[in-house]
């Protein structure tokens, strides 16, 4: 397998001088053409290790092969390989969009008729087109966004690295920017390797998912496997009278794992999956206990996280709602939740 | 299979063909005379400070003509070097806030992720700075000669005045490529400024050096490298053709601009820590 | 009104701890002022030597003076620089939603700058004596040159929030800068004005430093001069100044 991945890692760690192991011993493999998520908390290291895969920062040890090439000795063809868009979007406010792509294209080595043509079609395939001529200062968030992501692409690049390039965009430029790198991923191929803060945007977006805490991946999988991990759904009910919580709870105890969660709500495991839900309608019905709320959670990445790590995901929960992009099979719709 | 929207985009060229060192020079050098001419306002300042120093001090301390044994009769003549030294100082910070800002924002990281190489990093950085640095001079220059300042070394010492004073700039300009590159931050660029003036004015900026009474000011103005820029760039407007003078101004200065430019070479390849 | 002056202590002390614990803001200030006494002061002695240059107590007393109201001036003047940065920081609109009196801001400031040059001044005064300087004046006139000294940086204070709070953004630093600076410069700072010729010499006369300076340099040396001119000069500015820091103080409420 790592002699064909698109991203093969053993053992990466960094330690910074005066600070934490920012990554402390990762090992993963992402292979060509798949959306790799790279999910986690501020702080987690995520950054750290996108600059150590994009050559930017020397690891302290482990390896690592990016397109095939070794991020330490052959630092020169990983860069020829990959396309970046770091966090910090890093523009010059004084220069346009177009004089950004042109000194990126020139710098790249295209030649130097191929320049305005490139840059041309990199601003119009990420909506710039019309701002091309303005400086960069006057330019919203997410156009600092898009043209960060225009940037990377410059040199048609293999893999694409991509370190949060949606925190602190609204949902439209949110779904967009989805919208191009799947796009990205399903009609040229290209590897992307993405971090976010964002629970959906990994589950709408990635094949698979990584989730890094503290420096350490603590789960892998596809979205569906790291849920199935976490088991089945469950059904939390809560009584319209709160002294009810013990009838309640002697109904449901038949289901399977139980908890109380104060004013008479009860949550039960549901392993026979959502079918049974039915079942717990027809029995409160006859009971005749009224019920003033019945909820049905799926199991979310924000389990997986909370099961994983012990807490919850900062970030989770404030992330706007955005449809998934559509076309890859693979894909899977947002979580219906 | 979704219907296919974007437009279809030319495959770039082979990106292993890296474009030449001085194509790239001229890439971010372009890009550094960019930025310096769009932020006009910014030049301003810098470029009147002096003009306003020299209109000042050249009235209010011409009385200092009278001292027996100074070398002119118009002290405006013998000011005249002040502002092109002034000026490059003014350059050395634009340089190295310029660079700090590319630092601390990722912009030289951006650049890093590109076959670019160092020098040319380096040089096209600097690239703004000297032509700002080449401007300034000009204006002074032009002040000068519209305020009654005459040649002894005639037109070609003019010309003289304006290649020693880019060279100056330039390694000026390196010095606070360096300071940047080094530190990384634009505070630390531009804390270094108060001690460049005091360089400037513990020199013989304000008078010959065998006219400053106090043996300590006269000992700390002769081993002040500055003194020696400031003395050959006079000579020009004052004695004529001395050729002591400028071979100490050109040799200090191209010594500050092969050091400056040499550290800053290795600072900037530890800075582009890629691997 | 003791809630202006809550407000005026809060702002106050706000500001000289961010000078003292701030090294970048806190060694600038004091060490320019002696430099410009060691580059003048040393570095232009000889000057004194110009025919009918007739100051008794010498050179360096000669430029303490100027050094000592310059430092005052720009004492005044770096306070206007922090409240650029407050506004740039944002910290400044949360002053204005907390003051009860709004005024007490200026002032605070203005007590700030004031307690600060205290330092500079005294650091600078203890280098001229260290460096030998002849002191003439009684300790009445001293006191007075003090006073000069105080009501300069509260001018300058004044002056510099004015602009601080029209402009309300770090650029502004250069626009509060210049002018005290020329202002100053176009005094008779190397030499007395009798001894300026030409353009410099109408100019120096017609500047309200022109004055002070004298003014200070005579009590200085003993034998005071315009003294009620350079006092009456700098109450009047006062008020002017202090008229417009408080417009500027409208202007940046009503910018919200
Ligand atoms: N240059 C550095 N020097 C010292 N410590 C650092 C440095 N860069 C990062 N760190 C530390 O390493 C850890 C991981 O940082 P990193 O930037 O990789 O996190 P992140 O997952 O990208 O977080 P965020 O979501 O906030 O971007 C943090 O504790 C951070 O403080
Ligand atoms: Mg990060």
């Amino acid at each position: 397998m790592s002699g064909s991945a698109a991203i093969d890692v053993e053992k990466l760690v960094r330690e910074f001088r005066k600070g934490p192991r920012a990554v402390d011993g990762i090992d993963l493999s992402v292979s060509p053409g798949e959306i790799y998520g790279f999910l986690g908390p501020n702080g987690a290291g995520k950054s750290t290790t996108v600059l150590m895969l994009t050559t930017l920062l020397p690891p302290t040890s482990g390896r690592a092969t990016v397109g095939g090439y070794d991020i330490v000795r052959q630092g020169a063809q990983v860069r020829a390989t990959i396309g970046a868009a770091l966090q910090e979007a890093a523009l010059d406010a004084m220069l346009t969009g177009r004089e950004h792509l042109l000194l990126q294209a020139t710098l790249q080595g295209l030649p130097s008729t191929k320049r305005r043509q490139r840059a041309g079609a990199l601003l119009e395939r990420v909506g710039l087109t019309e701002a091309a001529d303005r400086r960069v200062g006057g330019y919203s968030g997410g156009m600092k966004r898009r043209l960060d992501l225009a940037l990377a692409l410059v040199h048609s690049p293999r893999i694409l690295f991509l370190d949060e390039p949606t925190t602190g965009l609204d949902p439209q430029s949110r779904s967009a920017l989805w919208e191009e790198v799947a796009r990205l991923a399903r009609d040229e191929g290209m590897t992307v390797f993405l971090t976010t803060q964002y629970l959906e945007e990994a589950d709408a977006l990635a094949d698979r998912i990584g989730i890094i805490d503290h420096g350490r991946i603590v789960a892998e999988g596809t979205p569906p496997q790291l849920k199935a991990e976490i088991g089945s759904p469950s059904v939390e009910v809560t009584p319209t009278d709160p002294e009810l919580g013990d009838r309640l709870a002697e109904l449901l105890s038949g289901f399977g794992e139980m908890r109380r969660n104060g004013r008479g709500s009860v949550t039960v495991q549901l392993p026979g999956g959502e079918a049974e839900l039915a079942e717990i309608v027809r029995i409160l019905d006859r009971a005749e206990v009224r019920v003033q709320t019945l909820q049905l959670h799926q199991p979310s990445l924000d389990d997986v996280f909370l099961a994983k790590t012990g807490r919850k995901l900062e970030g989770s929960g404030d992330s706007p709602i955005v449809e998934a992009p559509e076309g890859r099979g693979r894909r899977r719709r947002r979580r219906g939740g | 299979m979704a219907v296919e929207t974007a437009i279809d985009l030319p495959r770039a060229g082979h990106p292993s063909r890296s474009a030449g060192l001085v194509e790239q020079t001229l890439a971010v050098g372009r890009r550094s005379v960019v930025r310096v001419f769009r932020q006009r306002a910014l030049m301003i300042f810098p470029m009147i400070f002096p003009l306003i120093l020299f209109a000042i001090n050249g009235s209010a301390l011409s009385p200092a003509t009278r001292i027996p044994g100074f070398p002119t009769d118009n002290y405006r003549d013998f000011l005249l070097a002040m502002p092109f030294i002034q000026g490059a100082m003014f350059v050395s910070i634009t340089a190295g806030v310029d660079l700090a800002r590319d630092i601390e924002s990722g912009f030289l990281n951006r650049l890093a992720m590109t076959p670019l190489r160092g020098e040319a990093m380096l040089l096209g950085q600097l690239g703004g700075a000297l032509l700002l640095g080449a401007v300034q001079a000009i204006v002074y220059l032009l002040v000068g000669v519209a305020t009654g300042v005459s040649f002894a070394s005639g037109v070609g010492g003019a010309v003289v005045l304006l290649v020693l004073s880019i060279v100056i700039s330039f390694a000026f300009a390196s010095l606070g490529g360096l300071l940047a590159l080094r530190f990384g931050t634009g505070e630390a660029v531009q804390g270094i400024f108060p001690l460049l003036f005091v360089t400037l004015f513990l020199s013989s900026s304000s008078l010959p050096r065998n006219l400053i009474k106090a043996t300590w000011f006269r000992d700390i103005a002769t081993y002040n490298p500055v003194s020696y820029l400031i003395e050959a760039l006079r000579s020009l407007v004052i004695t004529g053709w001395d050729v002591q003078a400028l071979a100490l101004g050109f040799g200090f200065a191209s010594l500050l601009l092969v050091i400056s430019l040499g550290l800053s070479q290795s600072a900037m390849r530890s800075r582009l820590a890629r691997t | 009104m003791s809630r202006f002056f809550n407000v005026a202590r809060g702002v106050a002390w706000r500001s000289i701890h961010n000078t003292v614990v701030n090294p970048a803001i806190l060694v600038p200030s004091i060490v320019f002022p002696l430099f410009f006494l060691i580059a003048f002061a040393g570095g232009l002695s000889r000057i004194s030597d110009v025919p009918n240059f007739n100051y008794p107590p010498g050179y360096t007393a000669f430029q303490f003076v100027f050094v000592f109201l310059q430092s005052a001036a720009f004492g005044g003047v770096f306070t206007g620089f922090a409240i650029a940065r407050d506004f740039d920081s944002g910290f400044a609109r949360r002053l204005l939603l907390s003051a009860p009196r709004r005024s007490g801001i200026i002032a605070g400031y203005a007590i700030g700058a004031l307690l600060r040059w205290m330092l500079t001044g005294t650091v600078v005064t203890i280098a001229a004596l260290i460096a030998g300087m002849n002191v003439n004046g009684s300790g009445i006139q001293l006191f007075g040159l003090i006073g000069l000294g105080v009501a300069m940086n509260l001018a300058a204070a004044l002056w510099a929030c004015g602009v601080a709070m029209f402009l309300r953004t770090e650029q502004a630093g250069a626009l509060i800068q210049m002018p005290v600076f020329v202002l100053l410069f176009l005094a008779p700072v190397y030499v007395p004005l009798s001894l300026l010729t030409g353009w410099i010499h109408a100019v120096a006369n017609l500047n309200p430093v022109t004055p002070v300076l004298e003014a200070g340099r005579g009590l200085l040396a003993g034998s005071p001069v315009k003294v009620a001119i350079a006092f009456a000069g700098l109450a009047g500015a006062a008020m002017l100044l202090t008229a417009f820091a408080r417009r500027g103080l409208a202007s940046a409420e009503k910018a919200g």
